[in-house]
């Protein structure tokens, strides 16, 4: 009876604030968002990425690079996600250590595989624009490593995920983990302006005016908030499958208690 | 906390010679070196600050995984836990009796493998003295890798993934301020006082980290 009471608490307590994160702390109401809004996700990410697309390769060729400044609409957004990514990973990863919020861990444990792709993924577009522009596939360059170094820890963060059974200390354990290596993430943000480098240097979020043609400005920030959208999207799939597998995991050990028991 | 001190380093000393064999991976490390790249001396002076110092980082990275370990299995990180000093300052001694007891003796046999290698004494000086500045970070950083990974059967390969990319900038700027001191245009002052601010910085990240760390694991 107590404990009824105090459950119709704590409803009448969250329904007085709607917005707030805690609401959704709650696997079952998440769920239930998760369904409302996945599919307007899905179709603006797909448009978004069209049009994107359409606008990268109607893009004019450049004078220096030639067709090949089609790469970047592919590569630079992929590098700003591998950034942003784990920047969500690293609030996430506050959510879990100083908030407590049961599903800080499961964004994060979504997270950290999209972040690998994305990282892989303006690893090797970028390497395909390096074979005609700078002559290499690879530089041991100060960005290039630092991004490198990101995909490791992303790899690692993921074996590290895998290889620890108990959920509450694999979750404390991913926490601090991604918390420490966040400190690589400005080190690749300004490892351009910090070490003279091959890679050339922010040409868009630049305080002034960006340093670069609205031809291709526009197809790049259309591309990178599909990109955004793409990672929200898959990031909730995500975050919904590894609810499903916890959901399954706990099943799965009652019914091996209740067989025990019976 | 200087009685925790002696008995680390004692335990670290006596139990089956955990320097030692550091020391001699240390040593095969720097032996496979020639064999890979060939026996010309003036390559080997020239790529020794770098292979001395890889081989130093692959040392300190081995005898990490026992860091907490063994105090996890014989209950001694219980009543760590429980003691009334702070648990962050448990860490940093624990790190330092374990550098000590493996980062120190790395650094002393560094001049032998330093003539090996066909090394200027300026250079295996420059070796020295950035190694004795960068290792304890490698320690510290692992010290986060050895905590989250304290209740892992197997953690030693986790624990190298994990702490090798932090550690990354430590051996740039180690290597970097070795051969400052001896190439002319190149400085030494800027990259080795970069190396000292990292190990402070991780001397104050790496013990929060992983007292944090350890108060779950251990319940």
């Amino acid at each position: 009876m107590q404990q009824m009471k105090a459950t119709a608490e704590i409803m009448s307590e969250t329904s007085i604030k709607p917005a707030s994160v805690w609401d959704y702390a709650n696997p079952t109401r998440f769920l239930g968002l998760v369904e409302r809004v996945l599919p307007a996700f899905v179709m603006l990410t797909i448009v978004c990425m069209a049009i994107g697309l359409w606008m990268a390769l109607n893009a004019p060729e450049d004078y220096q690079q030639g067709a090949t400044v089609q790469i970047m609409f592919i590569h630079v957004p992929a590098a700003w996600l591998a950034m942003m990514v784990y920047t969500v990973m690293s609030i996430s990863a506050l959510g879990t250590l100083v908030w407590r919020h049961p599903l800080a861990d499961v964004s994060l444990r979504a997270a950290a595989p999209l972040g690998a792709a994305f990282t892989f993924l303006a690893l090797v577009t970028g390497s395909l624009w390096g074979k005609p522009m700078w002559g290499t596939w690879w530089v041991w360059d100060a960005r290039l490593t630092s991004v490198l170094v990101l995909f490791i820890i992303y790899l690692g963060l993921i074996a590290l995920s895998k290889a620890i059974e108990e959920p509450s200390v694999a979750a404390r354990a991913l926490a601090i983990v991604t918390l420490v290596g966040f400190i690589n993430i400005p080190i690749i943000k300004f490892s351009v302006d910090w070490w003279n480098t091959l890679h050339q240097p922010a040409s868009v979020s630049r305080f002034d005016r960006p340093a670069m043609d609205v031809a291709f400005l526009y197809p790049l920030l259309v591309m990178a908030i599909a990109y955004t959208l793409l990672f929200f999207t898959l990031h909730l799939m995500g975050m919904r499958n590894e609810i499903f597998r916890r959901r399954i995991r706990s099943m799965k050990m009652q019914s091996a208690r209740q067989a025990e028991g019976g | 906390m200087i009685v925790l001190l002696g008995r680390e380093l004692k335990l670290a000393v006596r139990a089956g010679g955990g320097a030692l064999t550091g020391v001699l991976f240390f040593l095969a490390v720097v032996t496979v070196v020639p064999f890979g790249v060939g026996p010309d001396l003036n390559l080997l002076a020239r790529i020794g600050p770098a292979m001395l110092w890889i081989g130093a980082l692959l040392s300190m990275l081995l005898g990490l995984e026992r860091l907490f370990q063994a105090d996890r299995e014989d209950g001694s990180l219980q009543l760590l836990l429980m003691s009334d000093h702070p648990l962050e300052l448990v860490v940093l001694v624990k790190c330092l009796a374990h550098w000590l007891a493996t980062g120190l003796p790395l650094i002393v046999a560094t001049p032998v493998f330093g003539l090996m290698m066909n090394m200027e004494p300026a250079l295996i000086m420059a070796v020295m003295a950035t190694l004795i500045a960068g290792t304890p970070a490698i320690t510290l950083v692992g010290a986060v890798g050895a905590a989250v990974t304290v209740s892992l059967a197997r953690g030693g390969l986790l624990i190298a993934i994990l702490v090798l990319p932090l550690v990354v900038p430590v051996l740039i700027f180690g290597v970097t301020a070795a051969y400052g001191a001896v190439e002319d245009p190149a400085p030494f002052l800027p990259p080795f006082l970069l190396l000292c601010a990292m190990t402070l910085f991780f001397s104050v990240l790496g013990p929060f980290a992983a007292a944090a760390m350890l108060r779950h694991a251990a319940d």
